[in-house]
């Protein structure tokens, strides 16, 4: 199908953003790489009466290193992400999810704020940010606020950005001394949504687990850090005991929907293996 | 703010300018605007890779970029591709390898082939068919397609 009938204007500047945001308030949707806003106005599951293009903005663009955090602007594009020396050398976690986010093509264009703000259930970028306890700057002509990623998700596609609000940048604490990371996900083809997921971040001291955080992605309406089966591996070291405590504790806090493609217990099985298989690769790597 | 622009942009090389609708997808600007019908629309939703297009030296989904966005930029496609010569190794090899069949997604899988020899170096029958996941292909089940790039490879990159 067709998109329907919308305006369009491409500021060149944050401060003009905002005002057009301030404006037009929910008439208006922001366009960073397009690769989901694009496909439902083609569909015509959205008719925003406003495209406000950001593509030429410079302030949101670019991955720096700053003070044990990694910056990653919010028009970095996937490709860039996968590219990027910094994120490869500080974020091992993100680096092992880019390889999984989308297609080329797509990689190309779509942004890394972009997956963060639609806040697919099923993106990988929503989870590594909840395993890294990243956060993000919120900016509107109100002013700017940092928001920790694990209280930005909020449901299926809802976050806590408001009308007025544009995300305009992640920061994400580089990894630290002692501790790895671990991403890992299943899905029906290559570069597709995942049908299940999982984002391991740990300190991982001669086979004992601690400070662990543990995020699951894919058949919920968000990504979930998944307190309980965390604490099963907590201080502990490795076994296949603690293995199926994990396990055991991921079935009973995961609720996934099931779908066409998977059903809910189907889900759940894929998380519980993958879960184990993310530890087994952190503590083989110790 | 209005419903439509006016672009100005390089298309397989040539400067062009038009009044775009600002919905207007780039594949309909060169399919409905310029004739350049190789650019084809299977699934219009990003899933296919059937619409794939060379912007700025990058290959995109030519359904999930407006015309408008092109503005400014540099893009190519089969015709053009076609013309320079540069993927006329890969085509005889699709040709010689029976990669293509009703030939709708075969401008797409070759733009994303030219994309993947730019790499410069051989890669595994895995690694091609990962960098081709996008592109779906309803004919040859991708064994042809995945040998005729393969074959390009060994040829283009001599070790």
């Amino acid at each position: 199908m067709k998109a329907p009938r919308f305006s369009y204007v491409r500021p060149e500047s944050l401060d003009s953003v905002q005002e057009l945001l301030a404006e037009h308030e929910d008439e208006a949707r922001i366009l960073a790489g397009g690769q989901s806003l694009m496909p439902t106005l083609n569909m015509r599951l959205s008719e925003p009466g406003l495209l406000i293009d950001i593509n030429r903005i410079d302030a949101l663009k670019g991955i720096s290193l700053e003070d044990g955090t990694v910056r990653i602007g919010a028009l970095a594009r996937h490709a860039e992400v996968l590219a990027s020396p910094l994120v490869a050398g500080y974020l091992p976690l993100i680096a092992d999810a880019m390889p999984h986010v989308a297609h080329v093509a797509v990689r190309n264009r779509g942004t890394f704020g972009g997956s963060i703000a639609l806040a697919d259930p099923a993106a990988e970028l929503p989870a590594c940010a909840v395993a890294l306890d990243a956060s993000f700057v919120l900016a509107s002509r109100r002013g700017r606020r940092t928001v920790p990623a694990r209280s930005f998700f909020h449901g299926l596609y809802e976050t806590e950005l408001a009308e007025d609000e544009l995300l305009v940048e992640a920061r994400i604490p580089v990894l630290a001394p002692g501790y790895r990371s671990s991403f890992l996900e299943f899905a029906r083809r290559h570069g597709d949504f995942a049908l299940a997921g999982v984002c391991c971040h740990a300190r991982v001291e001669g086979g004992v687990l601690s400070d662990v955080s543990l995020a699951c992605f894919g058949g919920e309406d968000r990504p979930r850090l998944a307190a309980a089966a965390s604490a099963a591996a907590e201080g502990r070291a490795w076994s296949e005991e603690v293995k199926d405590a994990v396990k055991t504790a991921l079935g009973r806090e995961l609720d996934p929907a099931g779908s066409f493609h998977a059903s809910a217990e189907t889900r759940v099985h894929l998380a519980q293996v993958l879960a184990g298989r993310a530890v087994d690769r952190m503590v083989a790597a110790d | 703010m209005e419903e439509a622009a006016d672009i100005a942009l390089i298309v397989n090389g040539e400067a062009v300018s038009r009044r775009v609708e600002a919905r207007r997808h780039l594949v309909d600007f060169l399919r409905l605007d310029l004739g350049l019908t190789g650019s084809r629309l299977g699934c219009e939703h990003g899933v296919c890779g059937a619409c794939t297009v060379r912007v700025d030296g990058a290959i995109v989904r030519g359904c999930l970029m407006l015309a408008v966005q092109a503005d400014g930029a540099d893009v190519w496609t089969i015709e053009g591709l076609s013309d320079t010569g540069e993927l006329a190794d890969l085509q005889d090899a699709f040709v010689a390898r029976n990669a293509l069949q009703c030939g709708y997604c075969t401008p797409g899988m070759l733009l994303t082939a030219a994309e993947m020899l730019k790499a410069g170096r051989r890669m595994t029958r895995q690694e091609i068919r990962e960098f081709l996941s996008g592109n779906f292909c309803r004919c040859t089940g991708y064994h042809a397609i995945v040998d005729a790039i393969e074959a390009v490879m060994q040829e283009r990159f001599r070790d």
